[in-house]
């Protein structure tokens, strides 16, 4: 291990710079924050992801923003294990019947202010699911929506956009929306 | 006792099914089959459900496949599951979704249906759901000090909704059981309609993470069905992004599973690998899952000469790293202490369940459907299926690293012997009704998908059966007597599918 540790120490970081704020992200946020939420948040969104029904590829994206090449958390994003610790709703899926509940109850367990990313495809409006007796058919037809990520899944790039351009209009306490 | 080929001869033979046959018997013979699956002489790859049917895929003991039919005008059958246990739990989704009733279930609780569809058997009567469903009833726990602790659906870390309800006694777990279907899409029911190419694509979404397997099945059963064939590039390109695929979830699962021992440092490097392998399968065929990337009939993306090099320096990077990482493994004491007699599962109980994968490797079961049936161009491969007996999480992670190893070494062949050639030789349509079944080896254990096509090509009934269906009811097995902080421990190293079980 220790030999490990070492030469970690002379290799350079495969961490990236960060990824250009996506413009289509800022334009549609730019309802969603408003003023006194950007100045109580600062510079730190917490997260609490829900797989409202996908098929997991979202799930190994939103994983891979962990990894050391995107480390999210050197934003001041990070994820956290219940919603009322979070700032953020980061849901997956076309939203399942059998989830619809599930995805209601956490969003009135997190307090406000609180954002809600749909990321993927499907959750715009079910996708290639859309249809199903299943399938209620996108995250906004269960809880309101702020942002959509989307792709199939989006790659972690996308993601990272998007959620930063959620965190700089949060963090930019002096503009107006 | 028949065997499969003669239980196969006794019935009336299904026509234009391929490449195994299907026959449709009375119940006397669906009886004999459950007899011998109940014995341990033949294992039940599938058993599904269609209005007025139900069907079973039996591979007997000489690496022989048959699917067996029942008509059930009545609606009724005899229940498998009810000698068999590895069939519970799909006759109960076979229930819900086509009415179909088991006659002798055991358990007549209702699996994939929670009563919000507003349905009741959405795929073949279509009834609107009058009454609300009853709340589901848990399995008793009784005893002095026993507590219940519920889990779920939403979990607390990223990743997907089941149901936990665990009864412990102290922080023994005595209980615990699984209420799964909550991420049900109906993608069986969005298939029956659908054309050659968007049933691929749902079928790839079916699980995401094991995208290119669902797709291969899916391609395979559509050109067995269609008489077709892959042409030989194709067939090897398939195999190129098979392997990728299993090489970047056991890179993401062995550092996982030492990140639920709170060993964070192989949880990083493994993660570096893992993205290594994910960049490299997007320069090579320009997404990171290789989703949509496997057609029935071929492939839909060439692998360019850049791509090829991309994935010698994939390798070499692999083979200078990875073994440093399986050493640290191996050597940190304080993790071997977390994952050496965690979560056993018996070899008994693998083989009865048919467990695929690393589940049933680690616990001296040794199917791997690259082998058995086999398909190209495996066949002309070197590889070793590596099994342990310990039946533990050590033995599930290591399991994972040795076939690691295995598909750097296919990923090398692949590439030294790659045929040129055309990329995709699309399905003529059928000019009459059509049936086709193939099994691939996702990561994860054997991908079953059974097709049926209309006259007019398009999908009548497909069926996508994940490995986790027979590995989920064995996670409960293997937490017994373990202490309920392992769970996740246990859960992570048998990473079954909620999306690919719930469909």
């Amino acid at each position: 291990m220790r030999k490990l540790l070492f030469s970690g120490m002379f290799r350079a970081p495969v961490t990236e710079p960060r990824p250009p704020t996506d413009d289509a992200a800022l334009r549609e946020l730019a309802q969603a924050v408003d003023r006194s939420a950007r100045r109580r948040l600062g510079h730190s969104l917490s997260i609490r992801e829900v797989d409202a029904g996908s098929c997991n590829g979202c799930e190994l994206e939103i994983h891979a923003l962990n990894n050391a090449f995107y480390d999210l958390e050197r934003f001041g994003i990070r994820f956290v294990a219940s919603p009322r610790h979070a700032d953020v709703l980061l849901v997956t899926g076309p939203v399942t019947a059998n989830m619809r509940d599930a995805l209601e109850r956490t969003f009135q367990a997190t307090p406000d202010p609180k954002w809600v990313v749909a990321v993927g495809d499907c959750a715009v409006d079910g996708g290639c699911f859309a249809g199903s007796y299943a399938v209620v058919g996108g995250v906004a037809r269960v809880v309101p929506v702020d942002l959509h990520i989307r792709g199939c899944p989006p790659n972690p790039n996308a993601l990272l956009q998007g959620l930063l351009a959620l965190l700089d209009r949060v963090g930019e306490g002096g503009r107006s929306a | 006792m028949p065997t499969l080929d003669e239980l196969m001869r006794q019935g009336r033979p299904v026509a234009r099914h391929r490449p195994w046959p299907r026959t449709v018997v009375d119940a006397a013979a669906w009886n004999a089959a459950a007899g011998r699956l109940s014995d341990g002489d033949w294992t039940l790859l599938g058993l599904w459900g269609e209005a007025g049917a139900v069907h079973m895929a039996l591979l007997d003991g000489t690496g022989g496949i048959g699917v067996v039919s029942l008509d059930c005008a009545d609606g009724r059958y005899p229940s498998i599951g009810q000698r068999h246990p590895p069939a519970l739990r799909l006759e109960r989704a076979a229930r819900d979704l086509f009415g179909l009733q088991p006659l002798g279930l055991p358990d007549i609780r209702p699996w994939l249906d929670h009563g919000g569809w507003g349905l009741r058997h959405p795929l073949a009567a279509r009834t609107e759901a009058t009454e609300p469903a009853p709340s589901y009833v848990f399995l008793p726990g009784e005893g002095e000090g026993l507590h219940q602790i519920p889990v779920g659906p939403v979990h607390a870390g990223i990743i997907e909704p089941g149901h936990f309800r665990f009864t412990a006694s102290g922080e023994t777990v005595v209980r615990l059981e699984q209420r799964l279907g909550y991420v049900h899409k109906g993608i069986e029911g969005l298939m029956a309609g659908a054309d050659l190419d968007r049933a691929a694509a749902l079928a790839g979404r079916t699980s995401g993470d094991s995208t290119v397997a669902y797709a291969l099945a899916f391609a395979r059963a559509a050109e067995a069905a269609t008489g077709a064939t892959a042409p030989p590039r194709a067939q090897w390109l398939r195999a190129l992004m098979a392997e990728l695929e299993r090489l970047a979830n056991h890179f993401g699962d062995i550092g996982a599973i030492c990140n639920d021992a709170s060993f964070t440092l192989m949880h990083a490097h493994c993660g570096i690998l893992r993205e290594r392998v994910l960049r490299a399968a997007d320069a090579c065929f320009g997404h990171r899952l290789m989703r949509d990337r496997i057609l029935p009939g071929g492939v839909a993306v060439d692998l360019a000469n850049s791509g090829v090099a991309a994935l010698r320096a994939l390798i070499a990077e692999c083979r200078a790293r990875f073994p440093a990482l399986t050493e640290l493994y191996d050597n940190t004491a304080s993790l071997q202490d977390r994952t050496v007699g965690t979560g056993i599962l018996s070899a008994a109980l693998a083989r009865q369940y048919a467990a695929g994968g690393y589940v049933g490797r680690a616990s001296g079961r040794s199917f791997d459907a690259r082998r058995t049936p086999g398909y190209p161009p495996y066949d002309t491969l070197r590889f070793d299926v590596p099994s342990l007996d310990a039946g533990d999480v050590d033995a599930r992670v290591w399991v994972r690293i040795r076939e690691a190893e295995q598909s750097l070494s296919l990923l090398e062949q692949i590439l030294h012997q790659l045929p040129e050639g055309p990329l995709r030789a699309e399905p003529t349509p059928p000019s009459e009704p059509c049936e086709g079944m193939a099994l691939t080896e996702s990561f994860r254990g054997d991908v079953l998908v059974w097709l049926r096509l209309a006259a007019d090509g398009t999908v009548a009934r497909c069926h996508l059966r994940d490995p986790s269906w027979f590995q989920w009811p064995l996670l409960e097995a293997a937490i017994h007597g373990n202490i309920v902080a392992d769970f996740p421990l246990c859960n992570k190293s048998f990473n079954c599918s909620y999306s690919g079980h719930d469909l």
